[in-house]
């Protein structure tokens, strides 16, 4: 039975609907990432499983227990907010020991498993510092020593490396990582950064306006994309619109801007249809194997890779390559190229394009 | 910065700077100056200049009662304040906004009058044919009336009701200041609504309740029209017996010198004060 579940979670604020018919299930040791733009209704799911907002209709079923009349103090969730939301007065030890203390565990054991905590996030001899007189990426992590000391069934994080720098970032990432694998906590995650969800979740649930759009592992979500918004708001790609033509089990027959393409075998009736394809499946090609050829209009180097622009007939196509040390097509070269059929994805038409 | 753009703000504050120096400096410089010239009752005021007001004032049993029931009134006061303004700025805090604004016009409707008509509002209600203890009486709680006009208990509750505004905003500003999600962390770590109260706001806000009883305090250390009209003449404090000896015994340099003796100690119970609370709370707050 899966530890946490949401059942057709609806919250409306007045007019706005700001999570719709939302149902997921989170198995125990789990990291699920909520994945979505700004305003989507992330935050608002998670302070429906914290307590602190009451859903406008659905369930929350945590431990097979309905959530509905639990207060949130009974909850008994970490939680890990963007702010950090530290107790300014109390100082680290102070701050992690206050949902023990809470819980009457007494003075001894307290001590210990706050330091037991403190050693796990790597802050051990900081205990008496004031939240104030540490770094960003320090107070991180005493936020995560507070939720986890509590023993939590369900660690909830929302945007918790946002207001860290990109170098920083990346690192909190790995021990962020690292954390919730040794405490072994089911885990939350809400994000906007579809590199910080790929990197740490085992399973992405991407939301679009307050509805769920898909959920899978990283891998699956980027490389099966269901629509044009989730293979667009994971990684770089290339949405093309397009006619489907003609589709058989071996695979199916696209006409894009006049150009006819091989696709993938897809569960569409022929008309209208979106392709995507990824900036890093475009290989360059002779003239004789190209699927379309273009001239390049835009190059930049990121260092491990270089990032093109081709015009072709079919549109403009992002194209990267790794570098290799070798020179790249310039500005103004001719380029071929090409890719193979089963790397079209075919998403259904985006009616908001269409209109 | 060049000598141009240094000169501006001095100009542009110009104005103002003036008109400070001419209504406020001036007339404390000339009642410090008037409080060492002498007095008597046949030639008036003398331009001598040495400490006989002071003296006289210091060694009087008479003046050291006013000036302690001057402080006390106005800790009672800050205190009152602080009991009741806290908590009335949280409650206020959480309410809905259309509460939230009701209430704050409520709170600082009566700025808006008169303190002397408030003042008067309060006679009628404290007075022992008063509003307060007729009902009492009449419900049978008490059988003589609470002396409440011409008493100190009587002055503060009126001037707690001048003063708690201020103790509100600065409060309010603090509350505003501090992060919202620190409540909801501490509740989800189990607490209930009054350790949250405890533990969690009231903390972070001490820095507005400390200003603000600095505000409150001074201000009632000083006020006039309350303890004027609610102490009458009988329950002096140190403002009223100010203006008995300018506009009673005509004695303007005692005045005087029992004017600046409230300003220095005022002045020096706030700074010891704010001394004292900046060194125990530097830890916490930057
Ligand atoms: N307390 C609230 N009152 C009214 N509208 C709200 C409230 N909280 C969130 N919303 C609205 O609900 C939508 C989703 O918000 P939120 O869950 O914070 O998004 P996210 O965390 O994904 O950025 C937004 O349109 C937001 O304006
Ligand atoms: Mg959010």
């Amino acid at each position: 039975m899966a530890l946490l579940e949401l059942k057709n979670l609806t919250k409306r604020f007045g007019d706005v609907l700001a999570v719709s018919d939302f149902t997921l299930s989170v198995e125990q040791g789990e990291f699920v990432s909520l994945l979505g733009p700004s305003g989507c209704g992330k935050t608002t799911t998670l302070q429906m499983i914290a307590g602190f907002e009451t859903p406008t209709s659905g369930a929350i079923i945590l431990n097979g227990r309905n959530l509905e009349d639990v207060p949130a103090r009974k909850r008994g969730l970490g939680i890990v907010f963007q702010s950090y939301a530290l107790f300014p007065h109390m100082t680290v030890e102070q701050n992690v020991g206050f949902g023990l203390e809470m819980r009457g565990v007494a003075p001894a054991e307290r001590a210990g498993r706050v330091r037991k905590v403190l050693e796990l996030v790597h802050l051990d001899g900081l205990a008496n510092r004031y939240p104030r007189a540490m770094s960003g990426g320090q107070r991180q992590r005493v936020a995560v020593a507070r939720a986890l000391v509590i023993e939590p069934d369900l660690l909830l994080l929302d945007e918790p490396l946002s207001n860290l720098d990109a170098k920083l970032r990346e690192e909190m990432q790995l021990e962020l990582r690292r954390i919730q694998q040794e405490a072994g906590v089911t885990t939350v995650l809400v994000t906007h950064d579809q590199s910080e969800a790929m990197a740490l979740s085992d399973r992405i649930a991407v939301m679009q306006a307050g509805e769920l759009m898909q959920v899978g592992s990283p891998f699956e979500i980027y490389e099966r994309p269901r629509s044009s918004f989730v293979s667009t708001f994971l990684g770089k790609t290339n949405t093309l619109a397009a006619r489907l033509e003609q589709v058989t089990p071996e695979g199916s027959l696209l006409v894009c801007n006049g150009v006819t393409l091989k696709g993938p075998p897809a569960n569409f009736l022929p008309g209208p249809v979106e392709v995507s394809l990824r900036p890093e499946r475009v290989e360059l090609t002779d003239a004789d194997n190209a699927v379309v050829s273009g001239t390049v209009s835009e190059r930049v180097f990121l260092g491990n890779q270089w990032l093109s622009k081709v015009n072709t007939p079919i549109g403009e196509l992002l194209m990267t390559r790794r570098n290799r040390g070798s020179d790249e097509p310039k500005p103004g070269d001719t380029v071929h190229l090409a890719w193979s059929a089963e790397h079209l994805s075919i998403l259904a038409a985006d009616r908001s394009r269409l209109t | 910065m060049n000598r141009q753009s240094a000169a501006k703000p001095w100009l542009l504050s110009a104005p103002a700077l003036t008109l400070f120096l001419a209504l406020l400096l001036t007339p404390l410089v000339m009642t410090f100056v008037l409080s060492f010239n002498s007095f008597n009752f046949y030639g008036g005021i003398k331009n001598t200049h040495d400490f006989g007001n002071y003296l006289d004032v210091l060694s009087d049993s008479f003046f050291y009662e006013i000036f302690a029931r001057t402080f006390l009134i106005a800790l009672a006061t800050t205190v009152v304040c602080v009991i009741l303004g806290v908590p009335e700025a949280y409650i206020m805090f959480r309410m809905k906004p259309f509460w939230r604004s009701t209430l704050f016009l409520v709170i600082l409707g009566p700025l808006l009058i008169s303190v002397v008509v408030r003042t008067l509002g309060w006679q009628i209600l404290l007075g022992n044919k008063g509003l307060i203890n007729s009902g009492l009486m009449n419900i049978g709680l008490i059988s003589r009336p609470f002396r409440m006009m011409y008493s100190s208990p009587g002055v503060v509750i009126a001037m707690t009701h001048v003063m708690i505004p201020f103790m509100i905003l600065a409060v309010w500003a603090s509350l505003q200041r501090q992060d919202p999600a620190t409540e909801q962390a501490a509740e989800s770590l189990g607490a209930g609504p009054l350790t949250v109260f405890f533990r969690v706001v009231l903390p972070q806000v001490i820095p507005g309740i400390l200003s603000g009883s600095l505000l409150v305090f001074s201000m009632s250390a000083s006020a006039f029209a309350t303890p004027a009209i609610i102490g009458g003449r009988r329950l002096k404090v140190a403002s009223t017996t100010v203006y008995d000896e300018f506009m009673g015994t005509l004695n303007w340099p005692l005045g005087a010198a029992i004017a600046v003796i409230l300003l220095v100690s005022v002045l020096i119970i706030m700074l010891a004060w704010n001394r004292l609370m900046e060194r125990r709370y530097s830890g916490a707050f930057g």
